[in-house]
């Protein structure tokens, strides 16, 4: 026998035929799967742990308990939204929770000690997490410098002028204050939601829809894959790049908001694991850590993964320290899933 | 065949100089590609071809020199001006986005967004019609085993990958196509496929520049050879009247060829 292939000469034996024309095994089956829909396996996860929880303790299904859930999980869950973003064009944001608390202290200090109308504090408290975030676009599409570099830069800056700017003081807003409208609960039978949870589920879908169903979506994900081949299609590559800190901003001014009527005030020690919290959401979520892979609804199912597991081991009185290891656990074993998912045979 | 003087160039380049600090990738280089043809380029490594094409793309700015289309002078400073006068590239770096499947690639940069308030207000794109379009560009080219057009491109072959690049690139209107050694990293099918893609694509009447190193590949599609040499063009020649020796001499100096 000669050293040809079957595929270039046209001529396969029947045993190769039907080798290459084998059905697919269970495992390439699941594995298609999974590239086609990267929220599903922790959908998978989301489901088990509630099924796990709710046999464990019957008050965790209770809707009581999971409107504390949701409620709990409304600021990591928004900044997630804006992680996502970042996440998705191969950076990453370590600075994220930095600009929400310096945000979310502008608001509340501007309204307590200024008496700032709430409404206009609440601006403000926007306009600057959206320009914190533009300083972090800059260095990144200007200077070019990398994202891990350039945030961890900014994450010290803007803790810093937090700290400066609160000289150690918690502010705790009146009763009633427009800025604490996020805190406030409605409820629907049982079911007790703050607005907060509202404002959350609002930005994942301006967010999903955005990424979606518009051209600066696509041009998000080209630039996250594959950043050389986007520009030579023409696609702005920086433009983009910018754009997706900026409304990544947009997020972190809505969790700073949320924030604010989670902690009834101004608190600079809030919020500080938020940074790492929300990267951890988004990679349990499925989002690619190597960007262009992933659905920002994800980052939302892996917040809800934290904190099920949270107030599930609780509710069964472990522990505590059980959810940070399994939450460990669950960050190795979504990016072990995700270079799996990578891998593509032709 | 079209001969010089008789048909308006497609596109032309005169005098085409670019430096890059002190090196000198491009030196008074003139092209002429005249519609229908495949004009292949041809050149050792670092002979400028590369940079030749960027210009002719958009991609890069020559620092002196003229670009004409159909006679008028263009000026180039992105690769969207290019392509707006019909002008598409298929680069060496494949140029298509793994994750995105092949409608989205196809339309990556140019999408189409849904009529009425839904595109114009909340900027939706119209899917099922980049799809449709899509579909329809496929069997044009003749690529029956690109079945789902939904697929993402990284589960396709080398050869596949190819294709929906050069399907790009031919769609909308084009009337040149550039490809940057487009069998560079393909097997002896594929490559065979991607060439009867380019003779299709002039029978079409687009006109074809090809850039390769494969000398059997260019003798065999093309219909006349630009050779070009240490930043400039040494000799345009036919395969009909010239040998692959002959530019293979020409492309290292053994042999100088008068221009004309």
């Amino acid at each position: 026998m000669g050293v040809t292939t079957a595929t270039d000469d046209g001529a396969a034996s029947a045993a190769l035929e039907e080798f290459l024309n084998r059905p697919p095994s269970v495992g390439q089956r699941v594995h298609s799967v999974l590239h086609a829909q990267p929220a599903l396996s922790p959908a998978i996860v989301l489901v088990l742990a509630c099924v796990g929880f709710s046999l464990t303790s019957s008050h965790f299904y209770q809707l009581q308990n999971l409107s504390l859930v949701a409620q709990q999980v409304a600021v990591v869950g928004t900044l997630a939204a804006g992680q996502t973003l970042i996440i998705l064009t191969a950076g990453i944001d370590l600075s994220i929770g930095a600009i929400m608390v310096l945000s979310s202290l502008v608001m509340a200090t501007l309204s307590y000690q200024q008496h700032v109308p709430g409404g206009l504090a609440l601006l403000i408290g926007v306009a600057i997490a959206i320009a914190a975030q533009a300083v972090n676009g800059f260095l990144v599409t200007q200077i070019r410098l990398p994202p891990f570099i350039v945030t961890l830069g900014t994450l010290s800056v803007f803790t810093a002028i937090t700290l400066i700017y609160a000289k150690g003081q918690t502010i705790q807003l009146a009763p009633g204050a427009f800025l604490l409208w996020t805190g406030e609960v409605f409820s629907i039978g049982s079911l007790h939601l703050s607005y907060g949870v509202v404002l959350m589920l609002a930005v994942y879908a301006v967010f999903t829809y955005a990424l979606r169903f518009t051209a600066w979506g696509r041009h998000l994900y080209a630039t996250g894959d594959a950043a050389e081949a986007a520009r030579l299609t023409g696609i702005p590559v920086k433009r983009v790049l910018l754009s997706a800190y900026l409304v990544a901003g947009i997020a972190v001014a809505v969790a700073a908001w949320v924030l604010v009527g989670r902690v009834g005030g101004g608190d600079p020690n809030s919020g500080l694991n938020a940074n790492l919290e929300s990267i951890t959401a988004v990679v349990i979520g499925g989002t690619s850590l190597f960007g262009g892979r992933g659905v920002v609804l994800g980052s939302l199912i892996g917040a809800l993964i934290v904190q099920v597991f949270d107030n599930g081991l609780a509710l069964a009185g472990l522990d505590p320290n059980y959810q940070v290891l399994a939450v460990g656990v669950l960050v190795i074993a979504a990016v072990s899933v995700d270079q799996w998912i990578r891998r593509v045979q032709a | 065949m079209n001969s010089a003087g008789m048909t308006t160039p497609v596109l032309e380049a005169h005098g085409l100089v670019k430096v890059f600090g002190r090196v000198i990738a491009l030196d008074s280089v003139d092209l002429e590609l005249y519609p229908g043809e495949i004009l292949a380029v041809i050149g050792d490594n670092g002979a400028g071809k590369s940079t030749l094409i960027k210009c002719l793309s958009g991609v890069l700015v020559p620092d002196r020199g003229q670009i004409l289309v159909n006679g008028k002078e263009a000026r180039f400073r992105s690769p969207q001006d290019a392509r707006a006068v019909g002008i598409e590239t298929v680069h060496q770096v494949l140029a298509v986005a793994p994750a995105l499947d092949i409608a989205s690639n196809l339309f990556l940069g140019r999408e189409i967004r849904r009529k009425g308030p839904l595109g114009s207000v909340l900027r939706m794109l119209d899917t099922r019609e980049m799809r449709r379009q899509s579909s329809e560009q496929i069997r044009k080219l003749g690529i029956g085993t690109l079945q789902n057009i939904g697929q993402a491109v990284e589960t396709l072959s080398g050869g596949q990958r190819q294709a929906v690049a050069v399907a790009r690139a031919s769609a909308f209107g084009s009337h040149v196509v550039i490809l940057d050694e487009p069998t560079a990293a393909l097997g002896v099918r594929e490559t065979q496929q991607v060439l009867k893609l380019i003779r299709d694509l002039r029978a079409t009447g687009k006109a074809v520049i090809l850039i390769s190193h494969d000398m059997p590949n260019v003798f065999e599609v093309a219909d006349r050879v630009h050779v070009q040499r240490l930043g400039a063009r040494a000799a345009v020649i036919s395969p009909k009247t010239h040998t692959m020796e002959d530019a293979v001499a020409i492309m290292t100096g053994a042999k100088r060829v008068l221009p004309g």
